[in-house]
C-alpha cells in the first residue's frame, strides 16, 4: 500500500505501477488541472509542486518537477499543488497577489509553475535577494513575461513576509506526524502484477532487495530514469526507490575525510559546498534548476555514467573514492577508475553506490568551471574541476578532470604533468592549457564543437592561473546589482 | 473604492488594468484545452514521425502498432477521407500524413489512436518503417546550388538604380550574414480534442491562434461543408506565431479519428514530437551590398534573403515578402534592390513566428549600419541618425512614411539611458582591459525598429465582433480575436466598457468560437488589438444608437442630450444607473445585440509591381543594452536594457509593457542561446528545453529600464490611437547582439567589425575572439 498526503487528503494506492508519474496522476487521476505539463523532462517547471519530506525526522517542503517524479517515490510524503495555496474563504495567497499585481502572467500556462517555486522560496529563504531569487527560478521556462514582472513579483512578496501564518507552518506539526505514522516498512506495489516498484526500508533492506533483485533499476531522483520512462518507453520495473532513504541521505565530515551518502542531494550538499570549497559554490548551483537539485543525488549524478553529468569532473577532482555495497560487501575505488567507457561502469549486479569519500581540502586551491549555451540550467559543453596544491612557489600536486571532453569524465594526465613540480607562473599554467589538448579528442555536437571544446578547454587554464594569481582585474562574468 | 467624485470608470481605456485571467492563471484555474473535462471515452491519437529526412517509403509494417494493447486504430493518407493537405495557401504541398515520400525527419507519417495517450506513445514506437533513401539538401544555400527552386515565388523590392549606385559609391561593403531560427517554443504544446457530432457535425477544442482556418481545414480533411465544423479556444498557452498554421495537421487528425471511431478524440504530442514535426522561425543566409559615402549616408543597397523555408510553402511566401519589406529597418535607401529567395529545404516547414520575417530584415539592416560605423570608425548611432527615414522618403515598396517618429524617441533614449557618457565608458574599460590582458570586455549598443503594421495580404486585414447586453445590464463580448497572453482580451473589454461608460468588470469575455464570428483572420501580425478592438467599437455603437434612440423617443430629449458616463446614462436632467436603464430598454423591445466588423482603410499592396501601401502605419521603438563579454569562455551577461517604445496612446500600459519587456527578452534568446542544430542526416537534435535553451530569469537584464514614448498618439484612426505592440518589441533585442559584437570587437581594438552570425552562442563569440586575435 502506498500512502501519502496530496493536499489535505490522505491517499492510499494499492495499484501503482513503478514507472506511473506523479504529474499523471493529479491530472488525470484526481483532475487536479493546475499543475501543467509543458515538457515531460523536467526542464521547463510547468509542472511544480511542492513536495514535504521527513529528512532526519524533520519536514522538508521543496519544489520539484511532478512530470519525472514517479508517483511510488512520494510514498510517506506531503504533495501540495497549486489549489491548495489559495484562502478556504477564496482569497489569494501572498504570492499570487503579487503575481497579479506585479502583471506576472500573460499566457498563464507557466504561471501555476512559478507560484509554487516562488512559494517554496518564501517558505524556505524569506530573506532571498535577487540574486537567490533569479537561482530559485533557473527551473521555470517562461516565454511571455521576459521574466522582469515575476522577480518583481517575488521581491515584493518577499519584503512582505508572513510565513508564520502561512497554513504549512500552521500545520506543520499534525503533517509531521502524519507522515511519520507512514514511515517504516518496506513498500511494494504494481499495477495489473506488473511494472513492480519497491522502496526499501532502510539501507540494509535496500542491499537485501537488490541482492534479491540484481537486475533491478535503482531511482534516486529520477531526474535521468525520469526521462527513460517519459521519453524513452522505457520499462524500469522493478524499479528501487531510494530517494527516501536517510541512511544513503548523511554527511559526515571527519578530520581527514567527508563521506558523502550516494543518497544526498544537490541541494542537501549546498551547506558542505559552501563550507568546504567555497570556490565552486557558483558551479553548484549551475547544476540543473531548483526542482532538479532537489531531487537529483550526488550519488546518482555517478552511478548514471553519464560523460557530462557535473558531479564526477568535480569529485574527480577532489580525490573522491567511491563506495560500492552489494549485501554486506563493500569495496572501494578511485571515483576516476568507475568510469570504464561510454556507458560502462564498474558495477556488478546487485552493486549499488553508498558513499563517496572526500578527502579535506587542507590548503588546496579548489577551482570548478562549466560552460554551456545558456548560463544556468544547461548541461555542460565543457565541465572541468582543479585541484592544486602550491608550496614555496612550485606546484607539488595537481588534479584536473574534464566532463564533455570524452566518452566519460575522466583526468587529464597531460595536463597533470605540465603542473605538477613546475613553477606557480602564468608559462606553468599556459603549459598545462597545451597539453591538455593532447589529453582529449572531443566531438563536434549540439552543444558543442570539437574545436570550441578544446579552446575552452585550453583557456581555462589561463583563467584559472588568473583567478589564482590574483591580479586587480576580474575573471569572471559577476552581474550588475540591479534592482 | 471608488471615490464618489471620481466619475472615470473601472477598467476604461488608456489604465493598466490586470489581464482578465490573471487571477484564473496565479490559482491554476484558467482552463487551457488538455484541462477541459474529457467526454467519456475519449480516444488519444500519437503521430508516428519519419525518420528520414528524404525519402520514399518503400514499406510500412503498422501490424505490431494495431496490435499494441489499447490500440483502437491506426490511420496512414490512405485512410483519409478528404483532402490531404494543410496548406495555408491551398497549395497541396503540406500532407497531413506523408504519402508515399517523407521530405523531412520527423514528418508524420501515421496517426495511431488508443485508449490512452501512453498506449497511443508505446504503440506508435513499433511501427516498422522502411525507406530509399533520396538525397537531402538542409541549408538555403547547398538547396540553392542543389537546385532544391522555391517552394513559393520570389518577391523583388526595387526602387531606383541600386547597381549604379553602388558602382558610384566612395565606398562599398559587401557581406554575407546568417541568422538562425527560432522554436516558439510555446509552455502549451499543440493540442487538439475533437468531438464527433451528429451527421456531418463535429466540434473541436484547438490551442490556435486561427479558429477559422481550423474549421476550413477540418472542412476540407472530412469533406464537409465548413458550417458543420466548430472551433473554439479559450486561451493558449502562448503561440508566438506557431499556432497559426501549425495546428491544422493535429486538428485534422483527431478530427478524422473522432468521426471514424464516432468517439471524442484528444491529440496532444510530446514535447519532442511538437518541437521536430512543427514549423519555426526561418532560417536565413542574406548577401548584401551597401554603398555610402564619407560620413556613412547610405546611397544604394542590395540584398538577396535566402531562406530555409522547409519542405512546403507554409507561410514562407508572407514570411520572405516581410523581411524584404522590413530590410531597410528605419533607414532610407536612395535606391535599393531587395530579392527573397524562398528556397526548398529537407526540412520542417517554416511558418509564422513574431516578427514573420520581419526581424530577419531589420537586423541585417543593422549589420549594415554596424559595418560602416565600423569602417568610418564612428559611433554607430551617428550612422543610424545620419540614415532615419525623413517624412515624406519612399520605403522599396514606395509606401511614403508618414510618421517618423524616431529623432525625438532616439533622443530622449540617449539622454535618459546616458548612452554618449555610458558608451565612452565602456571603450575606456576595454582599453583598460586591452592594456592588461583583461578577459572581461564590454559592449554597448543602441538598435532602433521600425515596424509596418497591417497584414501583408490586404484581405486579412478584417474582424468581427458579436456584443450581447443582457437585461440585467451584463454584457457578453466575443470577438474573432484568440487569447495567447498578450491581453487582447482585457483590451478589448476595456473598449467595450468605455463604448458604454461601465465599469470593466460588466464585460464579460467569452471564448472564441468559429460559430459566433465567422471568417475571422489569424490573431497574428500585432493586429489584434487594432482589428478585433474596432469591430467590437462598431458592434457597441450600433446597440449605442439604438439605446439612444429609445431614450430621445422615452422622454422626448435630442440625441446631444443623452450621454453615457461613470455607470450611468444621463439624459437631460435626468440619471440612471446603467442596469436600470437597459432593463427599461429591454423592456421597450429594444435590440440589444449587435455584430460589429471592421476593415482597415487606406490599404493595398501589388505584389506583381511590388509598389502599393501595405502597412497602415508604422510603430517604433529602441532600446540600449550594455553587455559584458568573457573573451576566454564566449560567455556573456546583459548588465543593463534601457527602452522607449512607441504604443501610441496606449489602451492598457500595463500590459503594454509586458509586451515590451517579453518581446526583448525572447528577442534576446533568437540571438544569443536559442540555437536549432541539425546533423548531417537532418534530424533536428535540439528539440526539447533540455537542448533548446530559451531565455531564464537570470538572463534577463538586472538593470532593465522599460517605459513607453507616451506623448505619442497614432497619426491614423486605429482604436483611441493606440499602436499595436506584439511583435514591435521583438526586434529591440537587437541591441543586445550587437552589444555582444561591440565586446568582441574590442580585442582587436574595433580594426573591424566581427561580424557574428546568430545566435551569438558563446561558442561563435569565442570563435570570433580567436580569430580577430590571430
Amino acid at each position: 500500500m502506498l500512502t501519502f498526503l496530496l493536499n489535505d487528503d490522505e491517499i492510499r494506492l494499492t495499484e501503482c505501477g513503478a514507472s506511473d508519474t506523479l504529474l499523471d496522476f493529479l491530472r488525470i487521476g484526481r483532475r487536479l488541472t493546475g499543475t501543467k505539463e509543458g515538457c515531460a523532462e523536467g526542464d521547463c517547471g510547468a509542472c511544480t509542486v511542492l513536495l514535504g519530506r521527513l529528512h532526519e525526522g524533520r519536514l522538508v517542503y521543496e519544489p520539484v518537477n511532478a512530470c519525472i517524479r514517479f508517483l511510488a517515490s512520494c510514498h510517506g510524503c506531503h504533495v501540495v499543488t497549486v489549489e491548495q495555496l489559495r484562502d478556504p474563504d477564496g482569497g489569494l495567497h501572498a504570492v499570487q497577489r503579487a503575481m497579479v499585481d506585479h502583471h506576472a502572467s500573460q499566457c498563464g500556462f507557466c504561471t501555476p509553475g512559478f507560484v509554487m517555486a516562488l512559494y517554496g522560496l518564501w517558505m524556505t529563504d524569506p530573506a532571498a535577494d535577487v540574486t537567490a531569487i533569479e537561482t530559485a527560478l533557473q527551473g521555470n521556462l517562461c516565454r511571455c513575461t521576459g521574466y522582469a514582472p515575476i522577480v518583481r513579483a517575488a521581491q515584493a512578496v518577499l519584503a512582505a513576509g508572513g510565513q508564520a501564518g502561512d497554513r504549512i507552518e500552521r500545520d506543520r506539526a499534525a503533517v509531521t506526524a502524519r507522515l511519520a505514522a507512514m514511515q517504516g516498512a518496506r513498500v511494494e506495489v504494481a499495477r495489473d502484477g506488473a511494472d513492480r516498484a519497491i522502496l526499501p526500508a532502510d539501507v540494509d533492506d535496500l542491499a537485501a532487495v537488490l541482492d534479491d533483485h540484481p537486475d533491478a533499476t535503482i531511482v534516486a531522483g529520477a531526474t535521468d530514469v525520469g526521462l527513460w520512462v517519459t521519453k524513452a518507453l522505457r520499462p524500469i520495473a522493478p524499479a528501487v526507490f531510494i530517494g527516501h532513504l536517510d541512511g544513503l541521505k548523511r554527511i559526515e565530515v571527519g578530520g581527514d575525510h567527508i563521506r558523502i551518502g550516494a543518497g544526498v542531494t544537490y541541494t542537501e550538499a549546498v551547506p558542505l559546498i559552501e563550507a568546504e570549497f567555497p570556490e565552486v559554490s557558483d558551479y553548484w548551483h549551475r547544476i540543473g534548476g531548483w526542482q532538479v537539485r532537489n531531487m537529483g543525488t550526488i550519488g546518482g549524478n555517478i552511478a548514471n555514467g553519464s560523460p557530462i553529468g557535473e558531479t564526477p569532473p568535480l569529485m574527480i577532482a577532489l580525490g573522491a573514492r567511491l563506495v560500492l555495497r552489494r549485501g554486506a560487501l563493500r569495496r572501494e575505488l578511485p571515483l576516476e577508475d568507475f568510469f570504464i567507457a561510454y556507458g560502462q561502469q564498474d558495477i556488478r549486479p546487485g552493486e549499488f553506490v553508498e558513499t563517496i569519500v572526500l578527502p579535506r581540502r587542507g590548503d588546496a586551491r579548489v577551482a570548478a568551471y562549466k560552460i554551456s549555451k545558456r548560463r544556468s540550467a544547461d548541461i555542460s559543453a565543457v565541465a572541468a574541476a582543479f585541484r592544486i596544491e602550491v608550496a614555496g612557489g612550485v606546484i607539488t600536486a595537481a588534479r584536473v578532470a574534464f566532463g564533455g571532453m570524452a566518452g566519460t569524465p575522466r583526468r587529464a594526465p597531460a595536463a597533470e604533468a605540465a603542473l605538477t613540480g613546475a613553477p606557480f607562473s602564468a608559462a606553468s599554467f599556459a603549459a598545462a592549457g597545451a597539453a591538455v589538448l593532447d589529453d582529449f579528442q572531443p566531438l563536434d555536437d549540439w552543444r558543442a564543437s570539437a574545436a570550441y571544446r578544446r579552446a575552452i578547454a585550453r583557456n581555462f587554464f589561463r583563467r584559472l592561473w588568473l583567478e589564482q594569481a590574483g591580479g586587480d582585474q576580474p575573471v569572471r562574468l559577476a552581474r550588475a546589482a540591479g534592482d | 473604492m471608488k471615490d464618489a467624485s471620481d466619475t472615470t470608470i473601472r477598467g476604461g481605456v488608456h489604465q493598466s488594468v490586470p489581464h482578465d485571467s490573471a487571477v484564473l492563471h496565479v490559482t491554476g484555474q484558467a482552463d487551457y484545452t488538455d484541462d477541459l473535462p474529457e467526454p467519456v471515452g475519449t480516444l488519444h491519437a500519437c503521430l508516428g514521425l519519419s525518420q528520414i529526412a528524404h525519402g520514399r517509403i518503400r514499406s510500412m509494417d503498422l501490424d505490431p502498432v494495431r496490435a499494441a494493447p489499447g490500440v483502437v486504430g491506426v490511420l496512414t493518407a490512405a485512410d483519409l477521407p478528404g483532402h490531404n493537405d494543410v496548406s495555408p495557401q491551398g497549395r497541396g504541398d503540406d500532407p497531413i500524413l506523408a504519402d508515399g515520400v517523407v521530405q523531412f525527419w520527423g514528418q508524420p507519417v501515421f496517426a495511431v489512436i488508443a485508449e490512452t495517450r501512453d498506449q497511443a506513445r508505446r504503440a506508435a514506437a513499433l511501427a516498422r518503417i522502411d525507406y530509399d533513401p533520396l538525397p537531402h539538401l538542409l541549408d538555403p544555400i547547398a538547396a540553392r546550388d542543389g537546385g532544391a527552386g522555391y517552394v513559393t515565388p520570389p518577391l523583388t523590392l526595387t526602387r531606383g538604380d541600386a547597381d549604379a549606385a553602388l558602382a558610384a559609391a566612395p565606398r562599398r561593403i559587401d557581406g554575407r550574414f546568417a541568422i538562425g531560427g527560432q522554436d516558439h517554443f510555446y509552455l502549451e504544446g499543440q493540442i487538439a480534442l475533437a468531438i464527433p457530432g451528429e451527421r456531418d457535425e463535429i466540434a473541436l477544442h484547438v490551442s490556435t491562434q486561427h479558429p477559422t482556418e481550423v474549421q476550413h481545414m477540418v472542412a476540407h480533411a472530412l469533406g464537409v461543408p465548413a458550417a458543420a465544423v466548430v472551433v473554439t479556444v479559450r486561451r493558449m498557452g502562448g503561440g508566438f506565431g506557431g499556432k497559426e498554421t501549425q495546428m491544422n495537421l493535429f486538428a485534422c487528425v483527431a478530427a478524422i479519428a473522432a468521426k471514424r471511431w464516432r468517439r471524442a478524440v484528444k491529440l496532444r504530442p510530446d514535447r519532442d514530437d511538437d518541437m521536430t514535426a512543427t514549423g519555426k522561425r526561418h532560417d536565413f543566409v542574406v548577401d548584401y551590398s551597401v554603398g555610402f559615402d564619407d560620413d556613412g549616408r547610405i546611397l544604394g543597397v542590395t540584398g538577396d534573403y535566402y531562406a530555409r523555408c522547409g519542405f512546403s510553402a507554409d507561410l514562407s511566401g508572407p514570411v520572405t515578402d516581410r523581411a524584404l519589406f522590413h530590410g531597410d529597418n528605419a533607414y532610407f535607401y536612395p535606391a535599393v534592390r531587395l530579392r527573397s529567395h524562398p528556397i526548398k529545404t529537407n526540412t520542417v516547414s517554416n511558418t509564422a513566428f513574431r516578427g514573420f520575417g520581419g526581424p530577419q530584415g531589420v537586423i541585417t539592416a543593422e549589420r549594415m549600419i554596424e559595418d560602416i560605423a565600423y569602417a568610418l570608425d564612428r559611433d554607430p548611432l551617428d550612422v543610424r541618425r545620419a540614415n532615419l527615414y525623413r517624412d515624406g522618403d519612399l520605403t522599396p515598396y514606395h509606401q511614403p512614411v508618414e510618421d517618423m517618429i524616431l529623432p525625438r524617441l532616439l533622443d530622449e533614449l540617449e539622454a535618459s539611458s546616458d548612452y554618449r557618457r555610458r558608451r565612452q565608458a565602456v571603450l575606456d574599460w576595454n582599453a583598460r582591459m586591452q592594456a592588461g590582458d583583461g578577459p572581461i570586455r564590454r559592449g554597448i549598443a543602441l538598435t532602433p525598429v521600425k515596424f509596418g503594421i497591417s497584414f501583408t495580404a490586404t484581405h486579412f486585414n478584417q474582424a468581427g465582433a458579436l456584443v450581447h447586453v443582457y437585461a440585467d445590464g451584463s454584457i457578453h463580448l466575443n470577438h474573432g480575436g484568440c487569447e495567447m497572453g498578450q491581453g487582447l482580451h482585457v483590451k478589448v473589454a476595456q473598449v467595450v466598457a468605455d463604448a458604454f461608460q461601465v465599469d470593466l468588470g460588466l464585460v464579460h469575455v467569452t471564448r472564441t468560437a468559429t460559430d459566433k464570428v465567422p471568417n475571422t483572420s489569424a490573431t497574428a501580425a500585432s493586429t489584434g488589438t487594432d482589428l478585433n478592438g474596432m469591430a467590437a467599437l462598431d458592434a457597441c455603437g450600433q446597440i449605442r444608437a439604438r439605446l439612444v434612440a429609445f431614450a430621445c423617443a422615452a422622454k422626448g430629449l435630442t440625441p446631444d442630450q443623452v450621454r453615457f458616463a461613470d455607470g450611468c446614462v444621463h439624459m437631460g436632467g435626468e440619471s440612471m444607473r446603467w442596469s436600470e436603464f437597459i432593463e427599461t430598454a429591454y423592456l421597450a423591445r429594444v435590440h440589444l445585440s449587435a455584430a460589429g466588423f471592421y476593415r482597415t482603410p487606406k490599404i493595398h499592396w501589388d505584389r506583381t509591381t511590388g509598389r502599393g501601401r501595405p502597412f497602415y502605419y508604422f510603430a517604433y521603438g529602441a532600446a540600449v543594452t550594455e553587455v559584458s563579454v568573457d573573451t576566454l569562455s564566449g560567455e556573456y551577461v546583459i548588465e543593463r536594457a534601457d527602452i522607449l517604445h512607441d504604443a501610441g496612446r496606449s489602451l492598457n500600459p500595463a500590459i503594454d509593457i509586458g509586451q515590451i519587456e517579453g518581446g526583448y527578452v525572447q528577442g534576446v534568446g533568437w540571438l544569443t542561446s536559442e540555437e536549432l542544430w541539425w546533423d548531417a542526416q537532418g534530424r533536428l537534435r535540439t528539440h526539447a528545453p533540455s537542448t533548446y535553451k530559451i531565455p531564464l530569469a537570470g538572463d534577463r537584464p538586472r538593470v532593465f529600464n522599460v517605459a513607453r514614448a507616451d506623448w505619442s498618439e497614432n497619426r491614423e484612426m486605429t482604436i483611441k490611437r493606440s499602436k499595436a505592440v506584439g511583435e514591435p518589441p521583438f526586434m529591440l533585442g537587437i541591441s543586445a547582439f550587437q552589444a555582444i559584437g561591440m565586446a568582441v570587437a574590442s580585442v582587436a581594438n574595433y580594426r573591424e567589425n566581427p561580424r557574428l552570425d546568430a545566435p551569438a552562442t558563446p561558442e561563435r563569440v569565442l570563435m570570433a575572439v580567436e580569430r580577430l586575435r590571430r
